[in-house]
């Protein structure tokens, strides 16, 4: 030995910090991930809370005969500019239906227009000084205030940021959705079932095995090409509705499906197996009776995965033309209809500043909404989840 | 008579049938059986057995129809078709009852038919792949009788804008022909997953690291799913994000360093991606280091060597296979992402090094070209699915490796889970 009891104590430590080093540095990028989701979470939030908040105004209104033919007349002229067009056009309407109104006068609140909405949340806005006084002037007398906006939820989508809401969006959502589950898991189940308890092991199941994991990990956009070559242009489902985007996306959800179900499934231990064809069920007895009433709670957690994956996904979707401007709630699974991410997508190419706040509104309730479908999950696994 | 009512009265009338099929079934069954003869089955198995012999045989009829009408064209009038799935109904309904018999193993029958059904089911998988497969191909074929391949694959210039005019039957109008060269567009994609690339596998790989070898199991059963939900953000969300908070931040600090960045520019997508990617490879990453025998990590630690060194000179080659197999799988998520880049990259393709400089995608492209107003027969449109094809066969064969590292690892170490 040539080194000195010093030289080999110095390297050591040298060792040891370099260790100690790496420790850091790895624990230093966890942390980092950890703040991309806070940054993240804290910005959505920055900038989609406003949304959940709406400028009304107190205005009165004069139903005079001007007013049966635009909607304008009947306001102050002063203070028309700062109330929504889509409440202006309402007036004539009402006028219409009610003609007892007519040469009445009535003190309501209703919705502001959208710059004014801009102005009091202290963001970028297109009013000029007189009207911006005559806010501040409004403000002081209690007659403009922020309110809990109603309209976001009670609204499909519209050209002016004040008026736009997500409840064409979220039916759109639903619909869309229960397609998806209606192809995606009986079949997936099916399939699963069929792998894990009847199928021999040749080349045919082999082949379903490989093609199960490979369709897993194909881009979600090519999903949409297969949709709108076979579904739309071969077999003619509407373009645009809810059933073809939900065709689409079940093919998708199809294989997280599958590969839960054969999880739940291989983790029935045999002995149950055994007992019941001890007793002489057949192979469908054992698994309808036994096997899969074990594995649900497992099936339906893969199942709620798969769901809450299919729900965020957009690029197919765009694909079969589920991008549409649609401003009322659609009644059939034909209709033209959009989903959450797809109204996402939509205001985040709107080009007025008013949109942005609206984006991060959609986004944070489409967030809720996944949370809660995963929080399930994990719950009902806590709560089934059972050791052999 | 509108398809979409037809269908319901089919599955009504259907379903009315096979209820009276299970019925009659039935009774017969529990008649011979109160007669004293000894049955083979159980008389609610001779009704389902009934009910089958009904629905099975229309069902296949009216499927097989309605094939036939759309692959064919054959015009079958849809009363026809109808009318004649349900004589067929009521003949199966006919040969079900004659078969409720002592001596009928009716149970047997039914399970036959059940494995079968669940065989079609997993059929699907196969049937969805061929789907994707063929219609990609069919529609890029058809794009390369336009164009020549040759010129697709090394072209550098990408500008259908005159093929519109074309399709308009105003070729002459538009400047210069349209040029289908896609280098440009790959360009860009591997530029943007380049950037993931390096945001993520660093990233991820040191966070694996902790969380397998370091970390308290506390912090690791809090880490691990609290990092899988940045996999969970939906990716228009990433998307936003990225164009409206990340993209600002990064020209100002690019004009702060006195550089030109253009709002669309490569870097924010990039970023944005490869945090949305770290989950994937973090959780594969911490699964594979996991499965790394523990009797590795004694000898090394016998020998004298630090943790840190048992880590890098051990654990991590050993894990090597699972570590690619997770970044190749996360390469080919990146490729194939749309809406980050949709709404964060650029439209213009643009070949150039500099990752400030606003550029496409392939994936952008592929929107590009299906939600604008063209007809599905223009040259544009088309291209799409040129498009499509390549990233497939990009994303496949990423996929397959990435399968053959993970299997020779799990073969290595005989590893059950993974």
């Amino acid at each position: 030995m040539s080194q000195t009891f010093d030289e080999i104590s110095t390297q050591l430590r040298k060792r040891h910090r370099r260790s100690a080093r790496l420790k850091w540095i790895s624990m230093g990028a966890l942390g980092l991930a950890g703040l991309f989701l806070l940054w993240f979470f804290s910005d959505m939030l920055g900038k989609g809370l406003p949304a959940f908040q709406q400028a009304q105004i107190q205005v009165e209104i004069d139903y005079n005969e001007d007013a049966s033919r635009m909607g304008r007349a009947a306001l102050d002229p002063e203070v028309s500019r700062l109330v929504s067009r889509t409440f202006e056009r309402l007036i004539p309407v009402q006028i219409r239906e009610n003609p007892a109104l007519l040469g009445t006068t009535e003190t309501r609140w209703v919705l502001a227009d959208g710059e004014v909405d801009q102005y009091l949340k202290g963001h970028r806005h297109k009013l000029n000084e007189a009207q911006q006084a005559l806010i501040d002037e409004l403000a002081a007398e209690g007659r403009v205030e922020l309110r809990f906006n109603t309209t976001f939820f009670t609204t499909g989508d519209s050209k002016m940021p004040e008026a736009s809401g997500i409840l064409s969006a979220a039916v759109g959502t639903v619909m869309t959705m229960l397609v998806t589950l209606a192809i995606a898991f009986p079949i997936g189940v099916m399939t699963a079932v069929y792998l894990e308890e009847f199928a021999p092991d040749n080349r045919f199941t082999q082949a379903i095995e490989i093609n199960i994991n490979n369709l897993a990990a194909i881009p979600s956009i090519l999903f949409g090409l297969l949709g709108l070559a076979i579904f739309i242009n071969f077999f003619g489902v509407p373009r645009s509705s809810p059933l073809v985007g939900g065709m689409t996306l079940a093919l998708m959800t199809l294989p997280v499906i599958i590969i839960a179900t054969r999880t739940a499934l291989r983790s029935v231990p045999d002995s149950i197996r055994h007992a019941a064809f001890g007793v002489g069920c057949s192979r469908w007895q054992v698994v309808r009776d036994h096997v899969l009433p074990l594995a649900m709670p497992g099936i339906m957690t893969g199942s709620i995965i798969g769901l809450a994956q299919a729900m965020g996904e957009t690029a197919p979707l765009i694909i079969v033309g589920m991008v549409a401007f649609i401003p009322d709630v659609s009644a059939s699974l034909t209709e033209a209809a959009t989903v959450l991410p797809a109204q996402v997508f939509t205001w985040a190419g709107e080009p007025e500043k008013a949109f942005v706040e609206k984006t991060a509104g959609g986004i944070l309730v489409l967030l809720a909404i996944l949370i809660f479908l995963n929080a399930t999950a994990v719950i009902l696994r806590k709560k089934f989840e059972r050791r052999w | 008579m509108q398809t979409d009512q037809l269908l319901p009265l089919f599955s009504g009338v259907l379903l009315l049938l096979g209820l009276i099929a299970f019925f009659l079934g039935r009774a017969k069954a529990a008649r011979v059986r109160a007669s004293g003869t000894a049955m083979q089955a159980q008389p609610d198995q001779y009704a389902w057995f009934a009910v089958l012999a009904t629905a099975g045989p229309a069902v296949t009829v009216g499927a097989v129809g309605a094939f036939v009408m759309l692959l064919l064209g054959a015009q079958i009038p849809t009363l026809y078709l109808l009318a004649g799935s349900l004589v067929v109904a009521a003949l199966g309904l006919m040969v079900g009852m004659r078969q409720v018999r002592p001596d009928f193993h009716a149970r047997q029958a039914i399970e036959r038919v059940i494995r079968w059904v669940l065989k079609a089911a997993a059929l699907i998988s196969i049937l969805t792949t061929f789907g994707i497969l063929i219609s990609i191909v069919f529609e890029a074929l058809r794009f390369f009788q336009m164009h020549s391949f040759w010129e697709f694959i090394t072209g550098t210039v990408w500008n259908p804008g005159a093929s519109f005019l074309a399709a308009a039957g105003r070729a002459e109008e538009g400047a210069s022909a349209a040029q289908f060269g896609s280098v440009p567009l790959f360009a860009g994609t591997f530029m943007i997953t380049a950037i993931a690339m390096l945001v993520a596998i660093p990233i991820g790989l040191l966070a694996a690291i902790y969380m397998a070898e370091f970390a308290p199991p506390k912090v690791r059963t809090l880490a691990k799913p609290t990092l899988e939900v940045l996999a969970g953000i939906p990716t228009v969300v990433y998307g936003f994000f990225a164009a409206i908070t990340v993209a600002p931040i990064i020209v100002s600090i690019a004009n702060f360093f006195g550089l030109d960045a253009a709002f669309n520019n490569a870097v924010a997508p990039g970023i944005v991606m490869g945090i949305m990617i770290i989950p994937f490879i973090s959780s594969l990453s911490d699964d594979v280091i996991n499965s790394v025998p523990d009797s590795m990590r004694q000898g090394s630690l016998a020998l004298g060597m630090t943790r840190g060194e048992t880590i890098r000179d051990v654990v991590i080659p050993a894990a090597l296979p699972g570590i690619i197999s997770a970044s190749l799988l996360a390469v080919s998520r990146a490729l194939g992402e749309t809406m980050i880049v949709v709404m964060a990259a650029g439209m213009r393709p643009n070949l150039t090094a500099n990752p400030l400089e606003d550029m496409t995608t392939v994936t952008v492209r592929i929107v590009a070209a299906l939600t604008g107003d063209l007809e599905f027969e223009s040259a544009e449109t088309l291209s799409a699915f040129a498009l499509g094809l390549v990233l497939f066969a990009v994303t496949l064969s990423l996929n397959l490796v990435s399968v053959l590292m993970i299997r020779r690892f799990r073969e290595k170490y005989r590893v059950n889970n993974l």
